[in-house]
Order: structure tokens, then sequence, then C-alpha cells
């Protein structure tokens, strides 16, 4: 009996053993050099690809959204103005807005997207493991996240900072009074490095009170639970506008830190990570030319030739890309420009005006580099 | 005879082979993760674990601040992990046991409320539990400026409840929060709460189940001989009983330390939090993964260890003697 139990052993051992060799002599060992383009996807799905021709499509990731139909778009779990599904599942936001503006620039459609919301703590995994094809959820740029992780952040949709938010009837009034309190904070964020490194220099003690999930956590501020609650500006202001009474609470002057948000790629994908990067970038020229949704159909016989290559009326951005020549048209069709979706979302929603986020023509950072 | 013949050797090999097996597979999966990461130039090893963590964590049984290392930040977690697993494990026998034998009671009220107990806390899933008692604790209690003081020095509020500590001195309300004496804070109370409740009713069934084992003839041979009801339960019902409740109590003790690592949820620094929020800072899912479960598989066997003692040694002496 006992050598039954082996002898199956055995068996399952070496047909193990057996498969994993064959595979290993399959599969052809390259060594990845840094940098290089690379493609991302299984191995048994990357069919070779045909000599290409400049500007082909050699992205796994830009193929998978292809044969998919649609882009899977990782998102807030919920941030009014910036990502929120409502009471129908309809997703809107600033943040969500980008993930339609690559559907568009894609697939010619802004609703072929698939959002899956993600916290903090989810989010690089499911990028990185593939789950998503682009992080869009304020998420701020930093070094080791660029490097460490293993992701390339396409671009600076909003630039933002770190704040608190107390109750009014605390009558703190600054941050600097907030020695020896507690103050609530979502984990993995780059505001839970923060907040210790401002107290810190400052010579105060905090308790922190770190919560996952971002509901919960603003019920223990609401609760009483904490004196303070923090993470970046655009953020309280959107939590605070969706509390019952958001009067009762104020959101600190002063920024504690630099919070330059927006999309996120893996490493390893150059085309895909351009595609997201020039998307953002065609709606920034779009709001600068004066281009919107309403008018970018008479737009097309417009004379400025900086606008037809913007539209496609003359080609060759496109095919750059890999993609069709419309594709900033669909974007701008679809979505609109950036001031349009930055009013649309965080104007009337959060009532956040555009501050710094104003275009660099109006004394703003909002900036973009040639779509040409 | 050849060699391969022979049963043992026979035995041996199919061994070795197994061995082998489980050790390549073992190696082509990490060589191939290896190979992906660096693929996706994701960082691997743990070299972080010297790097500055940078995170406050609120509740440290050891000195920690911001400026100390990772692994030092991990340990803080896993000493947290320590603590709640070791109270949940004492609270929840206690309560198992009173609600255990109150289930035997005569008295069909008594018995009746004990049965309702046991089939709430068991049916709830733990996580609404533990979200219930963290709402009960954060909400009920006022804010610590008008903290409740039902003895001189102790201070209930939503911030937990602080008491006068040897060496700690009193505590006062002083700016936002009480400075001084020993506080249990709200995440810990209602971690601790919520997972002894619900692991409580696992163990109160555990402990009918064995007082219900002990064979009948036991006890009259017992009462026969003139003990007293006192001795029958402690020389006889006892010990037979706890044949069959250690055991399983075991696994419900490993419960209640696997399920503390829902302690993220309400914001108690366990291991998993932790390690959570240094596996998402430094990017290393795989490292910090393969910590954790180490972690609790180190802890479940040291508990596994430890009940193994126990049974052997009070368990089974009882019966004998
Ligand atoms: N920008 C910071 C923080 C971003 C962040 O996650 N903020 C919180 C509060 S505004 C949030 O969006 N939470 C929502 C959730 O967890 O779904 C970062 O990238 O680390």
């Amino acid at each position: 009996m006992n050598r039954n139990v082996l002898m199956w052993v055995a068996v399952v051992v070496v047909s193990a053993i057996g498969g994993a060799l064959i595979q290993g002599m399959m599969e052809p060992k390259s060594t990845p050099a840094p940098n290089a383009q690379k493609s991302d996807a299984p191995k048994s799905a990357a069919a070779p690809a045909a000599p290409a021709a400049p500007g082909a499509s050699t992205s796994a990731t830009l193929e998978a959204v292809k044969a998919r139909g649609n882009l899977s778009c990782g998102v807030n779990t919920g941030l009014a103005g910036f990502g929120i599904a409502d009471s129908q599942g309809k997703w809107t936001g600033f943040d969500v807005d980008i993930c339609r503006a690559v559907a568009a620039a894609v697939l010619g459609d802004a609703e072929k997207v698939k959002f899956t919301p993600l916290t903090t703590q989810q989010r690089f995994t499911a990028l990185q493991s593939k789950e998503i094809d682009i992080l869009s959820r304020n998420t701020t740029w930093t070094l080791a996240r660029d490097t460490s992780l293993g992701l390339n952040f396409a671009a600076i949709t909003f630039y933002d900072g770190q704040g608190f938010m107390v109750k009014k009837a605390s009558n703190v009034t600054n941050a600097k009074s907030l020695n020896g309190a507690t103050v609530c904070v979502q984990p993995g964020t780059t505001t839970e490095l923060n907040l210790a490194d401002y107290f810190r220099s400052n010579n105060m003690k905090f308790q922190p009170v770190v919560i996952e999930s971002l509901q919960e956590l603003t019920g223990a501020f609401v609760a009483g639970r904490c004196d303070a609650m923090t993470t970046d500006v655009s953020g309280l202001v959107s939590i605070r506008a969706t509390q019952a009474q958001p009067n009762d609470y104020l959101v600190l002057p002063e920024t504690i830190s630099k919070e330059p948000l927006g999309p996120v790629v893996r490493h390893g994908d150059d085309q895909w990570f351009d595609i997201v990067k020039w998307t953002v970038f065609a709606m920034i020229e779009a709001e600068e030319k004066g281009v919107t949704s309403a008018n970018v159909d008479q737009m097309k016989s417009s004379d400025d030739p900086a606008i037809k290559r913007l539209l496609g009326v003359t080609a060759g951005n496109g095919e750059a890309l890999g993609l069709k020549e419309d594709w900033a048209y669909s974007i701008i069709k679809h979505v609109g420009n950036y001031g349009e979706s930055y009013d649309r979302n965080i104007t009337k929603q959060l009532g956040l005006g555009r501050r710094i986020n104003a275009l660099w023509l109006e004394g703003g950072l909002i900036y973009g580099p040639p779509v040409r | 005879m050849a060699f391969w013949n022979d049963r043992r050797t026979r035995g041996y090999l199919y061994q070795i082979a197994a061995l082998g097996g489980v050790v390549l597979v073992g190696g082509i999966l990490v060589s191939n993760t290896l190979d992906n990461l660096a693929r996706q130039n994701i960082a691997t090893g743990f070299g972080f674990l010297d790097r500055e963590a940078g995170f406050g964590i609120s509740e440290h049984l050891v000195d920690y601040s911001p400026a100390d290392t990772y692994l030092r930040a991990l340990c803080i977690g896993l000493l947290n992990t320590f603590r709640i697993s070791a109270a949940g494990i004492v609270l929840c026998s206690l309560i198992g046991i009173v609600v255990g034998f109150a289930r035997l009671a005569p008295n069909i009220l008594v018995a009746r409320l004990a049965s309702v107990y046991v089939e709430i806390t068991r049916n709830i899933p733990v996580l609404l539990q533990l979200f219930f008692w963290y709402a009960v604790v954060i909400q009920a209690f006022p804010p610590p400026a008008a903290a409740w003081e039902p003895i001189t020095g102790v201070f209930l509020s939503n911030r937990g409840i602080a008491i006068p500590w040897p060496g700690l001195g009193a505590p006062v309300f002083e700016g936002f929060n009480f400075r001084g004496g020993a506080v249990l804070s709200p995440e810990l109370s209602a971690l601790l709460i919520g997972l002894s409740i619900y692991t409580s009713g696992f163990v109160a069934e555990t402990v009918r189940g064995g007082i219900l084992s002990v064979p009948k003839g036991q006890l009259e041979a017992a009462r026969a001989v003139g003990l007293t009801r006192f001795q029958v339960l402690r020389f006889v019902t006892m010990p037979l009983a706890l044949r069959a409740i250690v055991p399983p109590t075991t696994n419900q003790y490993l419960n209640l330390t696997k399920n503390s690592a829902l302690a993220v949820a309400i914001g108690y620094p366990d291991f998993v939090s932790v390690a959570n929020t240094t596996i998402n800072q430094t990017g290393q899912a795989i490292e910090g993964v393969a910590l954790i479960m180490a972690a609790y598989l180190t802890i479940s066997l040291v508990i596994s260890a430890l009940m193994n003692w126990f049974n052997r040694h009070v368990a089974l002496v009882g019966e004998r003697s």
C-alpha cells in the first residue's frame, strides 16, 4: 500500500520534471537588456510580429487591448470628481476621463473601458500583474515608484499637494498646532510618508490611525477617532464635499508636499507608454488651440497647421503612434479637451478652480510638448 | 536480487526522487519569477529591510519611530500580532468555557441563551463583527476632552481606555489626547472583543461536545464510590473531556491567530498591516508575501507545539491518574 502511494508520487514528480524540462528547452532564454523594448505578453500569446513598418504595432498591451475590444483601467474605489461610480454603475471623474480618452484613441470608442476599482494598496500589484492596462487613480509620481516598482508615469494631469482636514469645532486653524494629534491616513500612500516627515521635521508628535478602505477611514474621522485626516488636498476637498455637512469641516491652509498625479503604465512597453502620454498631451494641446468636443468637427476645416496635424487632417501622428490618424479627433470628440474634463469633473463637482492646473498660457503649470 | 528490487532501497529512491522533484519545481518557479521581475525592472531581494521605513505605527510595544528600518517596523507588527493572538486566545477560552458549560446547564433559560449566543457568534462573518465592534467603540464613547471617568484616574473615550500604570504615571488630558498611563486603543479593543467573541462560539461547542463525550458509566461509577460533584468534575469529567477538547481547540486558536490578519480593516497595526504597507512602499510583493507566510507558519507551528505539549502533559496525565 505504502509502495503504491510512493509510486504515484514518483509518477507525478517525474512527469512534472519532464514537463518542466521540455518547457525549459522550448523557451528561448534571453538575457533582458535594461530598457530594451520587450513584449510583456505571456509567451504563448505573443504572435510573431510581421516585419514592422515604422510605427507598426509591437506593443503587447496595445495588441491585447485591441483583441479584447476594451481597455482595462484601474481607478479609485470612489472619490468624487476623480473616479466614482453612480448607482447605475456608470463611472465619472477626471481620472476616469483619461481611461476613456485612451480607449477613444486606441479603439475609437470612449465607452469600451472596463473599470477596476483599486485601493491604495492594490493598485501597483494590479498594474504589475497585468490585471489592468493603465492605472489612472490619483497616483503620485515618485522616484521609487518610477524605478523599483517597475512603473512609468506617462504624464502629470493634476498638480496636487498634501493637506489636512479637521472639524471646525476643534478650533484648529493651522497644521503647526496639530502637535500630539491623532491623524487618520491611508496605508501604502505617499501621504503616509509625508505625514511622518512633516511631524518629524517640525519636532511634533502624532498618532496615526491607518485603515485601508477610504470609506472606513473617513467614517473613523467623522466619528471623532482622529483629530485630523490627511491626504492630497484634492482628495480632502472631494471627501469634504460628499459629507452630509461639508461646512463642519475645514481644510487647513498648509500643503506639506508635492503630489504630481497622473496615469501609470508598466515598464517594458514603450509604445503603450507613448500612447498614454500623447493622449494626455493631445488633450492639453486641444485646449491650447481652443478645440472642444463641441467644435471639433468644424475645426477639421481649420487652416491652422497645428490643428490639422492634431485632428489627423494632415497625416503622420497616428502612424507614428501605431494608431489611426483620427486618434486625437476621437479623444476630443468623445471626451473633450483637458479644460473641458477639468471643468466638468473638478470645478463643477468639487468647486476647485484651475489655479496651478491652469494652462501655462494663463500662468499655470499645464504644458504639453508639441503634438507633431 | 538486483538492488532496485529491494523494497527499502526502492523506497529511498522514490523519496529522493520526490524531494529532488520538489526542489527542482521550486527552483524553476523561483528562477522564472526572478526572470520576469527583472524583465519588468521590478526590484528584488531583501535589501529593503535595512532601509528607513518612513511611516508611523500607532501601537508599539518597544520603541519605534519613522526613522527606523523596515525590519524594525515588521518586528513591531509581529509583536502586535503576538499580543492580539495571545490576549484573544486567553479571552476566547474563558468565554468559551463559560458558555460551553452554560449550554449544558439544567436551567432551560441559561441553556437557551447560551445556544443563541453560539449561533449568533459563529454565523456572522468575523469581518462584520469587527466593523460592528469598532463602530461601537468609536461611536458610543465621548471625545477625549469629555471623557468619562468612572473611577478616578481611569478615562473612557473614543481614543480608548486610559488607566494609571506603574512607571507610566496617571493619564492626563493634554491638547488632543491623553498623555501618560497605559492606553488600550479602540482598534485593539475592537479587535480583541471581535475575535474573542467570534472564536468563543466555536470553543463553547467544542467544550460542550467534550463534556458530552464522557461515558455516563464513568460518572455513575465515580458517584457510586462517593466522590462529590466537584470531585467528579475535577478528577473524572475534565480529564476525559479534555482529551476530546484540546485538539479541536488548537484549531480554533490557529483560526483566531490567522483571523487577526483582518486587523488592517479596523486600523490595528498587526504584522499583515505593516507588511502590506511595506510591500506597497517598496513594491516588493513577493518578498513581503513570503515574509507573511513564514511568520504565520512559524506562529501556527509554535501554537500547535504548545498545544501538543499541553495535550500530552495535562490531558493524558489526567486520564491515567
Ligand atoms: N497621491 C497619493 C495618495 C492618493 C490616494 O490614494 N488618496 C486616497 C485619498 S484621496 C484615495 O484616493 N483613496 C481612495 C481609495 O482607497 O480607493 C499617492 O499616490 O500615494
